[in-house]
């Protein structure tokens, strides 16, 4: 595999909801997530309803690396944020780093107050994720035993269902 | 890059469908979301152009099962075929753990095939991947046509690395899980080896 699995472990996880937990009440929030780059959700708070948190983060990555690339073909790095207003429900994405956050939300709130407490909360992200990458790698060597321990029939029982 | 989350128990992996355009890659994720059970699925979910061309990406979530208590979910993502739209299949390959190769097997395509595939060598270096280090499984789509190109033929076109080979019929099914099940092996085979 080219890349160290991304590994979050049950106190880091704790720590980043309790910060979507904070920002998704600081700005009135229906919901708040944070997904990574390409497309895999890691952590949400908030009323989801129904929704289908995989095809939504899928999507807002997607959406990030569509408008990162147009941003490239004007001369630009990339639009660290992106906005997309309803008639109800508006969504703000906040690129970091290698994260994004994205906050959902309605009438309740408002554009302006949305991206002052995610630029606040970032910093706390960032460092959270920055913690989670930079331990994965040590995590994996000193786990190496659980990988191992995944045998064939496992692998081929998810097959059998 | 495979997700591993202890707090949740979740194991998630990117798996992405490549080929030349119209080679049945949408028709793979097709099959697989109409046979699977509601509960192990979510949507399918196609951003395709007016005519049902892939424009960006589909994209469906299939939750396979547990090993050693973890939930398996697998992301099946496929790229747009046509030529022009390279720098989207540029972004979806971001994050790949396994590739699936849809040639068509049809005699008329085979340089639409060697052209998608020196496409894919090229973009995945472009994340940083190499097609000989990742679980990689290749496709022959479209075996029930009648001007179809026999299967050592194409073999030997289109193999890069010894991965296995599956004859498929993707309309009907016909060896659409047996690629998917061989690639999930080699991704979760991968992840155990470290």
């Amino acid at each position: 595999m080219a890349e160290t699995p991304f590994i979050i472990q049950e106190r880091q996880f704790q720590r980043i909801k309790s910060i979507l937990a904070r920002l998704c009440v600081e700005c009135a929030a229906r919901v708040v997530f944070l997904v990574d780059r390409d497309g895999q959700p890691i952590a949400f708070h908030g009323d989801i309803g129904d929704m289908d948190t995989t095809s939504f983060s899928s999507l807002a990555a997607g959406n990030v690396a569509a408008t990162t690339s147009m941003a490239k073909l004007i001369g630009e790095d990339e639009f660290p944020a992106v906005v997309h207003e309803g008639e109800r429900e508006s969504i703000y994405i906040g690129v970091i780093g290698r994260s994004l956050l994205v906050v959902v939300f309605d009438e309740r709130s408002t554009v302006g107050l949305v991206k002052i407490r995610s630029k606040r909360a970032s910093f706390e992200i960032a460092a959270a994720i920055q913690e989670v990458l930079t331990e994965s790698a040590a995590f994996r060597t000193n786990n190496a035993a659980f990988f191992a321990e995944i045998t064939d029939d496992d692998i081929d029982s998810l097959f059998a269902q | 890059m495979t997700f591993i989350n202890y707090a949740s128990r979740e194991i998630n992996c990117k798996i992405v469908y490549y080929g030349p355009g119209l080679c049945g890659k949408t028709t793979n994720l097709q099959y697989i979301y109409d046979s699977t059970a509601p509960q192990a699925k979510g949507k399918l979910i196609s951003l395709a152009t007016e005519t049902d061309r892939t424009l960006f990406f589909d994209f469906m979530p299939l939750e396979l099962g547990t090993v050693r208590g973890f939930k398996t979910r697998f992301h099946l993502y496929t790229v747009p075929g046509q030529v022009y739209y390279d720098a989207s299949r540029k972004l979806i390959l971001k994050g790949v753990d396994g590739v699936v190769f849809v040639a068509d097997s049809q005699e008329e395509r085979m340089d639409a095939n060697i052209e998608s595939l020196y496409n894919l060598e090229e973009n995945l270096q472009t994340q940083g991947y190499q097609l000989n280090n990742i679980p990689y499984v290749l496709q022959l789509n479209k075996r029930d046509l009648p001007n179809v190109i026999p299967t050592d033929d194409l073999v030997g076109e289109l193999q890069r690395k010894g991965e296995p080979v599956f004859e498929a019929v993707a309309m009907d099914g016909t060896g659409v899980f047996d690629t998917l099940k061989a690639v999930a092996k080699q991704v979760l085979t991968e992840l155990r080896k470290g």
